[in-house]
This record gives structure tokens, sequence and C-alpha cells, in this order.
């Protein structure tokens, strides 16, 4: 499998001349939000950030939060239903704003991006996964996978092949050009992870990825993630599976729209 | 670390609405079904307006144009209060020196009280041998004049004119009435006691069609043997374009001394009569088009607005891969304005065919006014930006939280 470091991931020579710039461009940031000279941004840096839907009557999903997540950590939000967690995954995705606080992702300050800023960084920075696949019924699963460079800069280059290595990477090079009715639900799963991957993307999110599968076909999603986790990429997965949060490095536990938990697990704990 | 724009490259954008109107073309074909019908209505309307329009100038520019009728003026009420000496005997030569007159001729009819016509010197009484047959006095120009042609014999000339002979052409259906089918004998007509040679029959005349049933005789006889009293009218058969100047110049050629007497009769413009025609069915059909196409407008916003709704999946799902509102409303309005244009080009298509085989029928050629297979195309796109904008604001103000719960 292809490595999904890039260079903003780990800094290399090239990278060193901007570290600090960029660094003193979140100077509100907290913890490693101010960083050294070749110390890494992280991915996501919360403060107090957080989302009330105007009512009547108004609901306070998301109360202030700090959150910040390091790059290359796995983070499993967990919680019962109604706590925020998909509130919380939408804002740290760009598809929400918060209503207090801000939120830096690497680096960028998000809350002041006009819209099509906000959209570039969703394009060329986040990849999403869904519960529920959302992919087109018409296209086959290389054009699904390719829709992911439609409003990215630069997403024209080697658009096909990218996709195809992207469909690689999860094992399906051999449905290309299958129509999705035609794969099981834990292949749609893997076609929409690819099309997560295949900007390269600095945070995979996935709102409970397994939540439409059966448990061994969700087992596999959830190994295709430790796999990705493996090769350097921040992920943050809801889920209200422990055992799936198990195989985090960390886990974020949500009620009533405030975290009541953030600890190492597993892995994470080394 | 500075933040990227999100941008979509029109090539894309263009092959992603390619992709969206051939993924279920049925589909496609029925949403823009109502604007390919208006269009083909506009496009067929504005067609056979132009080739019936086109058709009726070069009839007219046949006959109708080229006829002046010269009469004399009724002075009082009644039957026979018409001034029959305002046109000279000799009309025929004063208006054959005109120039742009092709043929002229004088033609009156002939009082003959209660005479019949007949064929036979004697009257047969076992069956009818006497008919109530019109007589018309002539000049021989009359014949060119109403573009006769023969069945057999001559026409009369000016010497029978001159000599005052009794001779007579026959309408094809006085000679079958009077039962003469051949002229070679020179058989022998009579009206009332009067004889006259049959010289020829008619066949048919481009004018003046009541003559295809009476006896035309020389004015002459008609003065010597039935009193005519004067000229009733003149035919004139002209030059293509010079109907107007000759009915400015014929009634003074006529009568000098008094040429308010007459009576001049002259085409309209052919121009005239194009644009009353075109008019007419484009008025008519221009609104049945127009209607059409507002149906038309109403069926794509309909379906592209229903389109949105089951499409909310997909425009989250692009929000989240990094669209703008301002994509997603690009993306639904360039699929109703190419379904719109697609629509155009497919009603153009089928309006060129209904002219084209409308025409075939009627013998006519078709005739289109060139800009109108361009300009239908861009109808059909401009009423699929008006149906689509609605739709397509509507597609943009999804939000994709919302857009991406739930739907599968
Ligand atoms: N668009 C919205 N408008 C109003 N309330 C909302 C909206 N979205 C979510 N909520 C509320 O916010 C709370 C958190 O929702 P959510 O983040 O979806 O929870 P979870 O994903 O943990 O089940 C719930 O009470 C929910 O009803
Ligand atoms: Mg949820």
């Amino acid at each position: 499998m292809r490595s999904l470091r890039r260079s903003r991931g780990a800094p290399t020579p090239d990278d060193l001349d901007d570290g600090p710039l960029e660094a003193w461009a979140v100077p509100t940031a907290p913890a490693g939000g101010l960083s050294f000279e070749g110390e890494a941004v992280p991915v996501v840096v919360l403060h107090q950030a957080g989302r009330t839907f105007a009512g009547p009557p108004p609901v306070e999903a998301l109360k202030p939060t700090d959150l910040v997540i390091e790059r290359g950590e796995y983070v499993a939000i967990v919680g019962p239903s109604g706590s925020g967690k998909s509130t919380l995954l939408h804002l740290l995705g760009l598809l929400d704003t918060p209503t207090a606080g801000s939120y830096h992702l690497d680096g960028i300050d998000t809350v002041t991006l006009s819209e099509p800023e906000r959209a570039g960084v969703r394009a060329a920075r986040i990849g999403f996964v869904f519960q529920a696949f959302h992919l087109l019924a018409h296209r086959s699963i290389v054009e699904n996978v390719m829709l992911a460079d439609l409003y990215r800069p630069g997403g024209r280059d080697r658009r096909r092949e990218r996709a195809v290595e992207a469909l690689v990477s999860v094992g399906l090079e051999h449905r290309l050009d299958a129509t999705p009715a035609t794969l099981s639900g834990g292949e749609r799963q893997r076609v929409a992870v690819a099309r997560a991957l295949v900007s390269e993307p600095s945070l995979l999110l996935a709102d409970e990825p397994t939540g439409n599968l059966d448990t061994a076909t969700g087992d596999q999603i959830m190994a295709l993630f430790d796999d990705l986790h493996g090769q350097g990429l921040t992920l943050a997965v809801i889920t209200h599976d422990r055992s799936v949060a198990a195989r985090a490095g960390r886990v974020v536990g949500l009620r009533d729209g405030e975290v009541i938990e953030d600890r190492l697990v597993g892995s994470g704990m080394r | 670390m500075t933040a990227e724009r999100s941008r979509l490259n029109l090539r894309d954008l263009l092959s992603e609405t390619a992709v969206a109107l051939t993924a279920r073309p049925a589909r496609t074909v029925l949403t823009a079904l109502g604007t390919i019908l208006g269009v083909g209505a506009l496009v067929t309307t504005l067609g056979l307006a132009k080739t019936a329009g086109n058709q009726i100038v070069s009839r007219f520019n046949e006959l109708e144009a080229t006829e002046v009728v010269v009469s004399a003026q009724s002075t009082g009420f009644g039957d026979n209060t018409r001034s029959l000496n305002v046109i000279p005997w000799d009309a025929q030569s004063r208006l054959e020196r005109l120039n742009g007159v092709t043929a002229a001729g004088t033609v009156s009819a002939v009082d003959v009280g209660d005479d019949l016509a007949r064929s036979v010197p004697v009257v047969d009484p076992q069956g009818q041998t006497e008919f109530q047959i019109p007589v018309m006095a002539a000049s021989p120009g009359l014949f060119g004049a109403v573009r006769a042609s023969l069945f057999t014999g001559r026409y009369f000339d000016q010497g029978h004119e001159d000599r005052a002979d009794p001779v007579a052409v026959l309408g094809p259906a006085a000679a079958q009435r009077l039962n003469v089918t051949r002229v070679d004998n020179l058989p022998v007509i009579f009206v009332g006691d009067e004889a006259f040679a049959v010289v020829g029959i008619l066949a048919d005349t481009a004018r003046r069609p009541d003559l295809l049933g009476a006896i035309i005789i020389p004015n002459q006889a008609a003065r010597d043997r039935f009193e005519l009293g004067g000229v009733e009218s003149v035919e004139i058969d002209v030059a293509v374009g010079a109907a107007e100047l000759i009915g400015a110049q014929a009634p003074t050629a006529l009568a000098p001394n008094n040429p308010d007497q007459l009576r001049v009769a002259v085409p309209p413009s052919p121009r005239r009569v194009r644009s009353d025609v075109e008019g007419d069915v484009n008025a008519l059909f221009l609104a049945l088009g127009g209607v059409s196409l507002l149906v038309g407008a109403i069926g794509i916003a309909n379906v592209t607005l229903v389109s949105v709704l089951e499409r909310t999946g997909e425009i989250g799902l692009r929000r989240a891969l990094g669209a703008t509102r301002r994509h997603i409303a690009l993306q639904f309005l360039t699929e109703s304005v190419a379904l719109g244009a697609l629509a155009g080009v497919l009603g153009t298509s089928l309006g060129v065919l209904a002219v084209v085989a409308v025409s075939a029928t009627r013998e006519w050629s078709p005739v289109l006014d060139s800009w109108l297979p361009f300009a239908a195309p861009v109808l059909g796109a401009v009423i699929g930006l008006v149906a689509g904008t609605y739709p397509a604001w509507k597609a943009s103000s999804t939000e994709p939280i919302a857009a991406l719960r739930g739907v599968a």
C-alpha cells in the first residue's frame, strides 16, 4: 500500500522555512498551537468551540469544548444517541461552523474563512466516510472516487490514475467499472473510504461507518482504518460500539454535548 | 498555512452535466418534451407562415399582380344608370400604346332581351334546343388580356371587328350546351334571329371565368345587331411590377376629359399581401407556441425541482467533497440550460421536418428564415435558464448536514 503521508504531515527540510510562520498564524491556539521550529502543527485545535442550534427552543448540541488532535492520532468519538457526536464531527469537517470559540485545522483559522475557502479546505484536507455510503448510483465506482477531485485545486492531474490507486489500496481493483448497486455493503463502504483517501486528506472523518454493516464486514472496515492509521493518517471515527472504540488510540466520550471522557487506550498508550 | 479556494473546472462542469443528462435518457427526453414540442410548434409556425406567404406572393406575381381592370363608373342608382359612353370603342389600341401593357381588350355584357341561343335553324319541338346563354362583346385583344387558351379553332381578329363580321367564339360550357364540338366546318349558331359563325372554342381562361359560359362576339357585330351602347370594362394584362403605373395612366389614356368617371382595380401590392398573411398566421400560432413553451418551462422546472429533492444526498456529498453553494447552483442550472438547449435543437429539427413535410404535400418550396434554426436552441436554453433558476437556488441552499443525514 502506498504511503498516505504528505509533505505537510511530518515536516521535511522543504517545509522548515514555513514552519514558524505557520505557527505564528495561530497565536490563540492552546496546547501545542505554538510550535517550535520543526514541530508539527496539530491537525485539529478546538478552543472553547460550541454549537448551539437556534430554536425555538435553542439546543446547545455542543457545549464550549477544547480539543486537540495531533497528526497521526486515531480518535474514537463515543457517546449515547443525541450526545453531540455528529455535531462535533460536522464542525471538524467544516460542514458546520461553531457558534462559539475557534477552530484551527492544520493551523488555518477556519472561522474567518470565506465560503469558497472553507469548501476548498474541505476538498483538500478532509475526507468523509458516511454511514449511508453516499455513492452516486449511476456512476461506476472509479467515477465515484474521481468525484472527490472535482472541486479541488489541482484535482485534474492524473485523476483516474489516483482514483484507481485509491481503490487498489482498499482492495477493490477488480471492481473498478462496477456500479454501486452490484456491490455488497462492505464493498460500498470501501469505495467511500477510497473516495475519502484520494485527495490525501489531513483528517479522515467517519460517522458510524459500520452502522449499516454486519459485524464481520464492519470489522473489515475497522481493519482498513487500522491500516490507514498505521500509515500515519489522522482519523476521527464516531462509533457507539465500545469494541470498535478499543481499536483506536484515543477515546473521546460525549454526553449531552459535553466531553466527559478523553483518554488514551490500546496502541495510543504506548 | 493558507487556505485553498474550492474551484470547479468548466470542462468538469460540462462533463458532469453530460453524465447527469445521459444517466437516464428516457427521463431526460420526457422532461424536455414540453419544450421540444413548444419550440417545434414555433419553428413550424414561423416556417409555414414564411413558406405560405412566399407561395402566395409568387402566385400573385403570376396572375393577380399583372391584372388591371378599368370599368365605367356608375353614375347613379339602379341597374341602367351606368354611363356607357365613357370608355371609347378604340380602348384596346389606346391602351396597347402604353408601356407595360402586354395585352388589353374590352368586354361588355350584351343585352339580347329574351332572345335564346340555338345551334339549329329550326326549333325542334321534341327536345330542348334553345338556351339562355349570355352574350359578351369583346375587342380581339381580350383573349390575350384574360390569358385564354383555345380548345379548337381561332379567335376573331381585328379584321372581323372592322368588317362587323357575324362571328363568335364560344366558352367551353356554352359550346357544350349548344352541342358544338368542332369548328372546321364553321358551324352556325343563332341568337334570336341573328346567325353567327363559330370560329373557335375556348379551353380555359385565367381571368374572367364568366367568359367560359358565354358566346363572345366582336364589338362591332354587337353594336350592329344588338345595339350595344358602350364599353363596360377593359381587361388589361400588364408586365410584372407595372400594375400600379398602368392603373394610374389608363383613365387618362381612355378618357382624357373625364378620367375620374372610370374605376380602376389594381392588385394589392405583393409586399402588403405577404405581411398580412404572415401577420394572421403568426399571431395565432405564435400564441399557441408561446403557451406550449410556457408549459415546457414549467415541465423542466417541475422535474428539476423533484430531482433536487431526489438528489439531496448527492448535494450533501458534493458539499462535503468541497463544492460551494455556487457550484451546486451552477451544476443544476447548467443541467437545465443544457436540457433546454437540447430540447431547442430537437424541437427545431422536428419543426423543420414538419415545414418540409407540409411543403412537400402542397408542392410548395419550403422557406425558412436563416436565423431561425440558430435562434430556437438559444430560446430553449433561455427557457432552461428560467426554469432552472428556482430549483438551482433551492439546491444551493440545501444545508449539507441536513442533506447528508438519513438519505442513503
Ligand atoms: N439541525 C439541528 N437543529 C436543531 N437541533 C439539532 C440539529 N442537529 C442536531 N440537533 C440536536 O443536537 C443534539 C445532538 O445531535 P447529534 O450531534 O446528531 O447527536 P449524535 O450524533 O450524538 O446522535 C441532539 O439533541 C439533536 O436533536
Ligand atoms: Mg449522529
